[in-house]
């Protein structure tokens, strides 16, 4: 690997953030475990989303500060950052016509400068990330042609490419099925486990948080709810509490992390009394 | 996100938060508004780039024209009525171009229909040497009838259907090709140049009694066409399927009321050039003030449109003295920022 | 991972790189040649035919007589002008579709062009002034009417509708505007009047280039310094963000410096309708490049100018100014737009 096992460590300190007159976030403070896969959960509008993009410097926070080892991120230059905390939104937009390998290749924008040249650098780079992505024997088509879980590959391979050592994904399974679903998350734990990579991503599905996440993080009403390993936080207590949803938690019979079975008024329930 | 989201009937949110108006207060605003169309018509007529005494005005209006300033007077007194029916005829016209296409930005100079009618004006001028404005009307007519229908089918084509967004810019890209053509039919004859102009701005300035009478017999016909499709309107308001479920012929619906609004904006374009904007700010005013039923809303349009015209042609005397703003663009002037407010007002989903 | 794959991998990658970016010269070179032939053309061609050996003598300084007139004082300005308007056109185009991820936000469809036409206007009628003044009167409009449809369409934020329709709004008070103030100049011509409205060649001088080579080189190359953060910007706001681009500054740059091009073109020649518009999705058809688009569509901008001053003024039955031409070019192109976009994800 051409670059160093660093683990780069992530800090929110009494963040507080919000659009326009609505505050999103109050008073969050955190530290993301380095090394290590986390997902944020919470119901829609909890501010999950509004971390994440505070955490990636998108938007400013109104207090507090988010630190990159000690070091205010609104501080740091944005290219300089760039090359250490990657950032993918929810379904990205491709330009029309660019192919896997030009896309890839954009990821090695923070390392070049105003006029620079392409560098052999980059070419190991944008290499290793199409290789660690599978993507090799796509790296001519057009992105418009890939299928969704694909798509979410290439766009992962870009930030690779970045070759940062903090990658912050907005919901990187949305909108794909379930097999692509996996696929990109068997993917991102694949990096985190070879490269170190410190992952901070939001997801929607509990179950796949808690079999993927490392630590998981729960946010209700602008601030975290409870924050640690999927064993403690994925409780019956927590869904209830949070989703405001009637449940049960039992140990997933395949990995042993907790799953999570929402019991609706025609639930069923009898049969899962135990 | 995609910017087009499934259209949605445009005045379901400007309407269902407030109570229909009671028609004490409809009848009080109806008065209102007469009362004020009164009175911009005397404005119309004391006010002008010459300052005439009572005296001169009494004289004129009851048919003595002896002194200079009686006939001032006197030449604004068709110029007052031609402005009131342009008014009136084009936002009543854009009030139904509204409720047809559910949309809040249509309106006769936006969405191409005048450039049509200019077009077919300046077509027949140069190449069947048509010179008066009996025959220009029924070119315009025509041309106005194809503009409008190409623009929504164009708009409405796309996967969708038509966003106010995509009517916005068919209208503006038909105007476009149809200006630049009208430019080019005109431009190689030095005979018909002196046309450009008048072309480019619409006004009510220099109207004659000859200018008006040619007129009447379509903005009558383009009313009780307009006025029989309201209710048809208030149905089509729900959305086209609703319609059908309430036993509505929907095409027929939308065709009746297009061809209402084309025979009032045309002969409007044919007599006064393009006047932009009045069929889209004065349906939005009245609908604040009398509700969304387009029973209400076409009549008091009328009003509203006859006052805003004559009051805005009154204003272009005024501001220019001893020169005149063409009422076309003191209208452009007032309507703009009411375009704006409208767009800014809207989710963006609803682009 | 072995090292014998990645290399291969490795000379696989520069091999495609390789292609596509021969294929991209390929490409501008072609235009090249389409522009050189094109400059060839308006020199030899017009009313009368001039040998290519006696127009360069001309060229050359040497005095032909009947001939030294039509191409140093008609011909060569004509052409001048229409590749440095063109050219001008093109980029701010490219810049604002890259910038607002929309092909119909360029800015003689928000706009900007009619604004910086009605600044000019207004500098030559009302304030009687010339020259270099009423460029920068031109920008200046220009300037004002980004602002203020920038302030309009916040709400919480830009999206690409609002800020479209609000320019189209913006755009047709000011045409009244300038429709107003060219009938009350005092010296009313049906030329100047359409220059002002459509856009013309007319009267073009060599001294007009100056501007233009001006506007080139500054805001041009202000464009060519950001043509990464453009890179990078047709993949969203967030990507770009993420990707280490300063989004105010980088914004900041691209508009003044895609405004200043639009106002300086506009201020010599009048708002040539829709080559801003069409000049960038012309050149992505033809580049297939997923980059910064900025030098193609220049060349394409410079191309349409020249070939539609050519056709407005010989091809046709009567003598036409080039905006009418390319009004009448543009507008089923803006209108296939419409009826194709279901998508709005489409960037360009």
């Amino acid at each position: 690997m051409s670059h160093p096992m660093s683990h780069s460590s992530l800090h929110a300190q009494t963040l507080t953030a919000g659009y326009a007159e609505r505050r999103v976030l109050d008073n969050v403070n955190l530290t993301i475990p380095a090394g290590q896969c986390t997902a944020i959960v919470g119901a829609n509008a909890c501010g999950k989303s509004t971390l994440l993009r505070v955490l990636s410097r998108l938007l400013p926070p109104s207090q507090g500060q988010v630190l990159l080892d000690g070091t205010d991120i609104h501080r740091l230059p944005t290219r300089h950052l760039a090359k250490r905390l990657g950032f993918l939104p929810q379904s990205p937009i491709a330009p029309d016509g660019i192919t896997v390998l030009e896309l890839v290749s954009r990821g090695r924008h923070p390392h070049q400068g105003l006029f620079n040249r392409w560098r052999p650098e980059d070419d190991a780079a944008v290499v290793e990330a199409l290789s660690a992505t599978h993507m090799e024997a796509l790296a001519d088509v057009q992105v418009d042609e890939l299928s969704g879980g694909q798509r979410q590959r290439a766009w992962i391979a870009m930030a690779l490419a970045q070759q940062t050592d903090v990658l912050l994904l907005d919901e990187p399974t949305t909108f794909l099925d379930i097999n692509h679903q996996i696929e990109v998350l068997d993917l991102l734990t694949d990096l985190n486990h070879s490269r170190g990579t410190t992952i901070v991503m939001v997801l929607h599905e509990l179950n796949l948080a808690a079999r993927y996440a490392d630590t998981l993080i729960a946010m209700a009403k602008g601030n975290v709810y409870a924050m640690g390993a999927a064993a403690e936080v994925l409780t019956a207590t927590m869904v209830r509490e949070v989703f405001g949803l009637e449940n049960r938690v039992i140990a997933d019979p395949v990995t042993g992390k907790p799953m999570m079975i929402p019991l609706g008024r025609h639930g069923g329930v009898a049969h899962v009394q135990d | 996100m995609p910017i087009c989201s499934p259209m949605r009937p445009a005045r379901a949110n400007d309407t269902s938060v407030r109570r229909a108006p009671r028609l004490s207060r409809r009848l009080t605003v109806a008065c209102a508004l007469v009362v004020l169309l009164l009175l911009a018509m005397a404005l119309s007529v004391a006010f002008g780039a010459r300052q005439v005494g009572l005296a001169e005005i009494i004289a004129a209006v009851s048919g003595r024209v002896e002194t200079l300033g009686d006939a001032a007077v006197a030449s604004r007194i068709p110029r007052t009525l031609l402005a009131l029916l342009a008014g009136a005829a084009l936002a009543i016209s854009g009030g139904v171009m509204q409720g047809l296409t559910r949309n809040p930005l249509a309106d006769p100079g936006l969405l191409g229909v005048n450039a049509g009618a200019a077009l077919a004006v300046v077509m027949g001028i140069a190449w069947f040497r048509i010179d008066d404005l009996a025959h220009y009307i029924w070119f315009a007519l025509g041309g106005a009838a194809l503009a409008a229908v190409g623009v929504y089918a164009i708009a409405s084509v796309a996967r969708g259907g038509a966003t106010p967004l995509r009517l916005a810019l068919a209208g503006a890209a038909v105007t476009a090709a149809l200006s630049s053509l009208t430019t080019a039919i005109i431009l190689p004859r030095g005979d018909i140049g002196g046309l450009v102009q008048s072309w480019l701005v619409g006004g009510v300035g220099g109207a004659t009694y000859a200018q008006i009478l040619p007129i009447l017999p379509f903005l009558l016909a383009g009313l009780v066409i307009s006025l029989l499709a309201a209710r048809k309107l208030n149905l089509l308001a729900l959305g086209d399927d609703t319609a059908a479920g309430l036993g509505e012929k929907v095409a027929l619906a939308r065709a009746l009321s297009a061809i209402g609004a084309v025979l009032l904006c045309a002969p409007v374009t044919a007599a006064c050039g393009p006047i932009g904007f009045v069929g889209l700010v004065v349906p939005h005013a009245c609908r604040l003030l009398a509700g969304g039923d387009y029973r209400w809303l076409l009549p008091f349009s009328a009003l509203g449109g006859a006052i805003l015209l004559t009051l805005s042609d009154v204003l272009g005397r005024l501001i220019a003295r001893p020169d005149e703003l063409d009422v076309g663009i003191v209208t452009a002037f007032i309507g703009a920022p009411v375009f704006i407010w409208i767009v800014r007002r809207r989710k963006v989903g609803a682009l | 991972m072995s090292a014998r794959p990645e290399s291969a991998a490795l000379a696989h990658l520069r091999q495609l790189r390789h292609r596509r970016s021969q294929q991209l010269w390929q490409r501008l070179g072609l235009l090249g040649v389409c522009l050189f032939a094109g400059v060839v053309l308006t020199l030899t061609l017009g009313q009368s035919y001039t040998p290519v050996t006696t127009v360069m003598r001309v060229l050359g300084g040497a005095e032909v007589p009947g001939v030294g007139f039509t191409v140093r004082e008609l011909r060569l300005p004509r052409a001048v002008v229409a590749l440095g308007a063109g050219a001008c056109f093109g980029l701010a185009g490219v810049a604002f579709q890259t910038l607002l991820r929309n092909p119909l936000a360029s800015p003689d469809i928000i706009g900007i062009s009619t604004g910086a036409s009605t600044g000019a206007v207004f500098a030559i009628v009302v304030l009687s002034l010339n020259g270099p003044a009423v460029s920068l009167a031109a920008i200046g409009a220009a300037l004002g009417v980004a602002l203020l449809i920038y302030l309009l369409s916040w709400r919480q934020g830009v999206t690409g509708g609002r800020l479209i329709l609000i320019g189209i709004g913006l755009s047709a008070m000011l045409q009244s505007v300038t429709a107003y103030l060219l009938m009350r100049a005092p010296n009313w011509s049906l030329q100047e009047a359409l220059r002002w409205m459509t856009g013309s060649l007319n009267g073009a001088r060599l001294d007009q280039a100056l501007p233009l080579l001006a506007a080139l080189l500054v805001f041009g190359g202000l464009l060519l310094s950001r043509r990464r953060d453009l890179d990078a910007l047709r993949m969203g706001d967030d990507v770009a963000a993420g990707l280490g681009v300063h989004l105010g500054a980088a914004r900041v740059t691209i508009v003044l410096a895609a405004v200043g091009l639009a106002a300086v073109a506009t201020a010599m020649t009048g708002p040539i309708a829709f080559v801003a518009f069409l000049a960038g999705p012309i050149a992505l058809r033809l580049t297939r490049q997923s980059g910064a688009l900025l030098l193609p569509a220049a060349l394409v901008g410079a191309l349409l100018v020249l070939l539609g001053d050519y056709a407005g003024q010989f091809l046709l039955p009567a003598r036409y100014p080039v905006g009418i031409v390319t009004g009448v070019l543009g507008a089923p192109y803006l209108l296939y737009l419409i009826v194709r976009d279901g998508n709005a994800r489409r960037t360009l």
